[in-house]
């Protein structure tokens, strides 16, 4: 089979049926990473780590090694695998609840350090496996069951925006908001996401790829409502584009290259 | 090699190295901080991995982390920075990966103090983490035995793929004694292959190792705590260690104590044999596993009238005395946890109004 012709599964996927509901965009998220690591020749050598949330379970559609985190730890076990094990490819995968309310912390930290790891930041402003409670991404006046009469940013303040707020920090190398709401965006989603691995492998400090995703069922939509609404809500509020690129910074504080 | 003169905590860093665990995160505590201190300079001249951590929450997810892809790892603290680290403790345990943790207790609860302390029994023994988990548990009494334990814990944590918990009142890291390091304990990390998460890659396998403790089937849950449950039970059977002191004598009164504690009960005996009052002590090297029988046995001597735990708590082991005597003798506790470790003449005068 000649390859680039032929539309199959990419090796770093498991032939596993994902609990995701319809119109969810962790399948294509994950889909990317996998073509990304089959593309760069990095399964044997890498680790991901799952959060808690609706990706817990994402280790079980991956074919390499994985970690399962606690709730927003995942870049602290990041840092501890690629401490001690600088040549393994580290990345998490985490969405909006476990990373910008649990664990800020850990990312900014992890981020500041210039750890050598990836990380994937899922963000569907909105917590998903507890069932659809207010995160710190939730738009103002979107409905959640915490937030029934919509997020009043009066009392609980406006959404963050990570890209934004990593990306103020000295020492991150790369940082980038994308989304997969369309095939041209999720083209350069994955784009983004094998760049981020290509400053890993080359030694650069820490990168960092925020996507943009839906979440039809919390949202109370159809798949494309929900793709509608994250077009005409989300993007407005978290505009798309590279935040930090080591190029722009001519040398990056911990750039090793 | 030659005795050399050291602080305890800094020994125990050493130690680390010495057990050959190149790997160390950390955040610092009063009154352990000296280890990170020591570890900052030491680990780069040996080519090791030193990191101070943003808090003891992160810390103990960066020893994970690193313990899930199979590298010899370990972190110091103290009391309040053990209670943050219980959970990545709780999850080590469930997800059955080696480490090592020290804590060199000081007082508390709540914020507490920085003196001495043993007020974290409970918290070790018997989980200060969620879920049923134990940790291997050994409490040294001296500079000497810190040295020990914590190069004979790296091979039970791997043995075990269990957390170890070296247990220290904060004497034990701040006060200076000879120390030596054995190089018999020195050992190799054991192979990881089989559940590390160290690269498909570089164990030239197709199978992917998976670290987790999520077990969301109610089989599955109940049989990995069956799993860690027999491992317990085999620490029952094959870690217990104790020393006894005076138990030759036709002692009236049993200690039982632990750590530095211990010591200051061994100078109360020393006199009150001077007195003619014969007194025995069980020193509980291990906590988890606890030397139940050792203790019973003692206790069970023909002319003991009683028994006592003496800890700088408010009664914690005392607990496990009671468990481990099964109400044939009564059981006292005598302690203290301001900080103020119980004189030996507190400990004469409380032994003497047993009698």
């Amino acid at each position: 089979m000649a390859k680039g012709k032929t539309f199959a599964k990419p090796e770093a996927l498991s032939d596993a049926v994902t609990h995701y509901c319809p119109g969810c965009t962790h399948g294509v998220i994950h889909r990317l990473i996998a073509e990304v690591i089959d593309e760069l020749g990095i399964r044997g050598k890498t680790v991901g780590i799952a959060p808690v949330g609706c990706a817990v379970l994402a280790y079980n559609y991956f074919t390499f090694d994985f970690q399962e985190a606690a709730h927003g730890r995942a870049p602290a076990m990041a840092t501890g695998i690629k401490r001690v094990r600088p040549d393994l490819v580290v990345f998490t995968y985490q969405g909006d609840g476990d990373l910008a309310s649990i664990g800020m912390g850990e990312i900014i930290h992890a981020a500041n350090r210039g750890e050598k790891f990836t990380t994937i930041f899922v963000n569907n402003a909105v917590y998903g496996m507890t069932g659809g409670q207010m995160a710190p991404t939730t738009m103002p006046n979107q409905r959640t069951t915490t937030s029934p009469f919509g997020r009043d940013v009066n009392d609980v303040g406006m959404p963050i925006r990570m890209a934004e707020l990593l990306s103020s920090l000295a020492t991150p190398a790369y940082v980038t908001r994308q989304t997969v709401l369309k095939p041209k965006t999720i083209n350069k989603a994955k784009k983004a996401i094998k760049r981020a691995f290509e400053y890993q492998l080359a030694g650069r400090c820490f990168s960092f790829v925020e996507v943009v995703s839906t979440c039809p069922t919390n949202w109370g939509m159809t798949p494309v409502e929900a793709i509608q609404w994250a077009e005409q809500t989300m993007l407005p509020y978290y505009p798309l584009g590279d935040f930090k690129t080591p190029e722009a910074d001519g040398q990056a504080a911990k750039d090793s290259v | 090699m030659a005795k050399v003169l050291m602080k305890g905590n800094e020994a125990i860093g050493e130690a680390a190295i010495r057990a050959g665990c190149l790997n160390y995160f950390a955040y610092p505590i009063t009154p352990q901080s000296e280890v990170a201190e020591y570890l900052s300079r030491r680990m780069p001249e040996v080519g090791g991995v030193f990191l101070q951590g943003e808090s003891e929450v992160a810390v103990s997810y960066m020893i994970f982390g690193a313990a899930a892809c199979g590298a010899r790892v370990f972190t110091t603290s103290s009391s309040p920075g053990i209670s943050l680290m219980s959970e990545a403790i709780s999850y080590i345990a469930a997800a059955q990966c080696p480490a090592v943790f020290v804590n060199i207790m000081r007082g508390g609860p709540g914020l507490g103090g920085i003196l001495p302390s043993q007020a974290d029994y409970f918290q070790s023994v018997k989980g200060g983490g969620h879920g049923d988990y134990r940790l291997l548990v050994m409490a040294p009494a001296s500079v000497q035995e810190a040295v020990e334990m914590v190069m004979q814990a790296f091979p039970l944590s791997e043995k075990y793929r269990n957390p170890v918990m070296i247990l220290g009142d904060g004497l034990i890291g701040q006060m200076m004694e000879p120390v030596e390091f054995p190089d018999h304990l020195r050992t190799e990390p054991t192979n990881k292959d089989d559940w590390a998460t160290n690269g498909m890659a570089f164990r030239k396998s197709d199978k992917r190792n998976l670290v987790k403790s999520l077990f969301l089937d109610p089989d599955q849950l109940n049989s990995n705590n069956l799993t860690l449950k027999a491992k317990y039970e085999q620490m029952k059977q094959e870690e217990i260690r104790f020393e006894t002191y005076n138990t030759d004598s036709d002692y009236r009164v049993l200690l039982v104590s632990y750590g530095t504690m211990s010591r200051v009960c061994r100078t109360a005996i020393d006199q009150l044999k001077e007195e003619g009052v014969e007194v025995g002590m069980v020193r509980p090297q291990t906590l988890f596993p606890f030397p139940e029988e050792a203790v019973r046995t003692a206790a069970g001597k023909a002319g003991c009238r009683a028994v006592a735990s003496i800890e700088m708590s408010m009664g914690q082991m005392v607990e496990d005395v009671e468990r481990s005597v099964r109400g044939s003798l009564p059981v006292h506790w005598y302690g203290k946890c301001g900080g103020d470790v119980p004189t030996p003449e507190e400990i004469i005068d409380f032994t003497r109004s047993l009698l």
